[in-house]
């Protein structure tokens, strides 16, 4: 498998500069350099934003693809509940299975069942829970560098769950390798994911010591095989899946609102969009929504479903689940004793604790921070403040602070080099009009 | 004491789309600095807490932050119907709010009490008529002695 730092990278060849991306990235990590796009990886958060606004495919998720699998002696698939949600409302979720065995996995594994018994063990976890609030999930990875990146006060708010993929692979790798007798590294689960953020995700791994995921392939990429698999299989019996047993409540896991809904709480909100966990995220640290217990955030419109590596519409996407979920009931599969014995045994804990990894620092050195901000400041007020984006930068005030680190010059501004240019030139009017010395009035 | 970085933010009094923006600079800034989270978030809640009773009571408002080698200051000076009992508007719980502003989440008279708690030093002036005038003081080290 690949190994990347970031969930994207541009096409040099195809980008033509038209800096979509730049004006659009939340966190300021882009920047056009010689007419092509540049990520500034530390910066970046993974939310898909530049994929979907690039008007030329420049921008390429890092996920992996079909041909990487090879060396795995048995392959799972972990299909994300957003898959169920693409096709339609007849299609069932053990078509989508089916079509998934056909492609050429070995063994398609349910995430829903998972979902539902994290969501039940997060109010387990919610009535123990006595500190600071609210707490935040953990689930978008996007959510989650955000925090690392920019809030890393709030960093003891995430609800310390792993994730429900990662309880899945996690237990499915080790009950095969002890049925199949094969070793859990020849085991390869691959997530099928709605973002290229729960790839990274998958690559970092911030909170533990590895993923129990080998890789992840975009729904898009699949998403034409599985249409057509599907055609063909319709005459056929549909082979058998594995674990079939699919949960109404975990369908509704990847919606927004699907977590505070199975968690049947009043005192919990549920935000999509960047710019509005943002805002909730600026509340939380000015002290507000202290009386509230969970937040459940996803970086997309309407949840994943709304993911930058989706096809269907978000809200068909949302008719389709909804329907699936009648059909499944919302009959929990776990007794609310099962979910406190494994809450109890530490089940559905993350190894470790969230390293926060702040990037706004100016400097490490504070004085020298103090410095910074100062030049930065007085070169703002000299800029026009209309935010061109001619510079290369996103707006004045990234500009300057490029300027203040050095990785912009201050006559990048088209107009300061115009400044420039005319105070040359009138000094070049001066002393070519200038009489030397010893020519006489 | 030498300022080492100051600035000032204006706030319009019921300007709510607005609220909250100067409190969210002052964060920026501060995060840039790389001042300790547990100031950052003592500063947050004072100046936020101060921003917006200028916003819900006050025609106009400044703020300044004001960073110091061993504390950083928020001043807060605004133009307004000033407050007649200091003591009393200063009791937790105590407020003027209109059902309105208590409709958006607000006037449950933690706001003062709330900034007092958060600074190492505070004070608090007003005239009726006038304006009311805060100073908040939150201890923090910048520069390390040699
Ligand atoms: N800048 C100000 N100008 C005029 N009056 C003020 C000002 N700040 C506070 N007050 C008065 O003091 C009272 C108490 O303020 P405080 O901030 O403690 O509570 P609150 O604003 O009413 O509610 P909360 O802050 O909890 O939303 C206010 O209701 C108001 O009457
Ligand atoms: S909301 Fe879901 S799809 Fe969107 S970035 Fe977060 S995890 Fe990915
Ligand atoms: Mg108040």
């Amino acid at each position: 498998m690949k190994t990347y730092s970031s969930s994207v990278y541009v096409n040099v060849e195809k980008c033509n500069g038209r800096m979509m991306c730049m004006r659009i990235c939340p966190t300021e990590a882009i920047r056009v350099r010689n007419g092509k796009a540049e990520l500034i990886v530390e910066q970046c958060i993974d939310c898909g934003e530049c994929i979907k606004v690039c008007p030329n495919r420049a921008i390429i998720p890092a996920t992996d693809s079909f041909s990487d699998l090879s060396h795995f002696k048995h392959t799972v698939a972990i299909p994300s509940p957003v898959l169920y949600g693409q096709f339609g409302r007849d299609v069932t979720p053990e078509m989508i299975q089916g079509a998934l065995l056909k492609l050429g996995f070995n063994e398609v594994a349910d995430i829903t069942g998972a979902c539902e018994a994290v969501s039940l063990a997060i109010r387990e976890h919610l009535e123990n829970y006595t500190l600071r609030k609210p707490l935040i999930s953990s689930f978008c990875p996007t959510i989650v560098r955000l925090i690392q990146v920019k809030y890393p006060d709030l960093a003891e708010l995430v609800v310390p769950f792993e994730s429900p993929k990662e309880i899945v692979a996690r237990e499915v790798k080790a009950q095969r390798s002890k049925e199949l007798g094969f070793k859990e590294d020849e085991i390869g689960a691959i997530y099928l994911t709605p973002c290229p953020s729960k790839m990274i995700d998958i690559k970092l791994h911030p909170r533990k010591e590895k993923s129990f995921i080998d890789g992840a392939i975009s729904i898009a990429e699949i998403y034409s095989s599985v249409v057509a698999l599907m055609a063909e299989m319709r005459n056929v019996t549909p082979p058998e899946v594995s674990m079939n047993n699919v949960s109404g409540i975990g369908l509704e896991w990847t919606m927004l609102g699907g977590q505070t809904a199975s968690l049947q709480m009043e005192n919990s909100l549920a935000v999509d969009g960047l710019k509005n966990v943002i805002r909730a995220f600026e509340d939380i640290e000015n002290g507000r929504l202290r009386d509230i217990d969970y937040i459940e955030c996803h970086s997309c419109p309407e949840g994943c479903i709304g993911g930058s590596l989706t096809v269907e519409n978000p809200y068909v996407s949302r008719s389709n689940l909804i329907g699936l979920m009648k059909r499944y009931g919302d009959e929990p599969k776990r007794s609310r004793e099962e979910i406190q014995g494994l809450y109890n045994k530490k089940f559905f804990f993350t190894e470790r604790r969230l390293p926060v990894t702040p990037r706004q620092r100016l400097d490490e050195n504070i004085t020298k921070a103090i410095e910074k901000m100062r030049k930065k400041d007085a070169i703002y007020r000299n800029l026009p403040q209309i935010n061109c984006g001619c510079c290369g930068a996103p707006n004045c005030g990234a500009f300057a602070e490029d300027v203040v680190q050095g990785v912009a010059q201050i006559t990048d501004c088209i107009f300061i080099y115009q400044e420039r240019l005319k105070a040359t030139g009138q000094e070049m009017l001066r002393l070519l009009n200038k009489k030397p010395g010893y020519i006489k009035d | 004491m030498e300022t080492l970085f100051s600035q000032q933010f204006l706030v319009e009094g019921g300007d709510f789309r607005n609220a909250g923006n100067a409190s969210t600079q002052i964060k920026t800034i501060l995060k840039q600095i790389g001042i300790p989270g547990e100031v950052i978030r003592r500063v947050a809640i004072a100046a936020y807490e101060a921003e917006m009773n200028m916003v819900m009571y006050a025609k106009r408002g400044v703020m300044t932050l004001r960073i110091e080698p061993m504390k950083v200051e928020i001043s807060v000076e605004d133009e307004g119907p000033g407050i007649e009992d200091i003591e009393l508007a200063m009791q937790e719980g105590y407020s003027t709010a209109s059902p309105e502003i208590r409709e958006m989440g607000f006037g449950a008279g933690m706001g003062l009490p709330n900034i007092k708690k958060n600074s190492d030093e505070f004070s608090i002036a007003s005239t009726v008529g006038k304006g009311t005038q805060l100073s908040i003081r939150i201890r923090n080290r910048v520069v390390q002695s040699e």
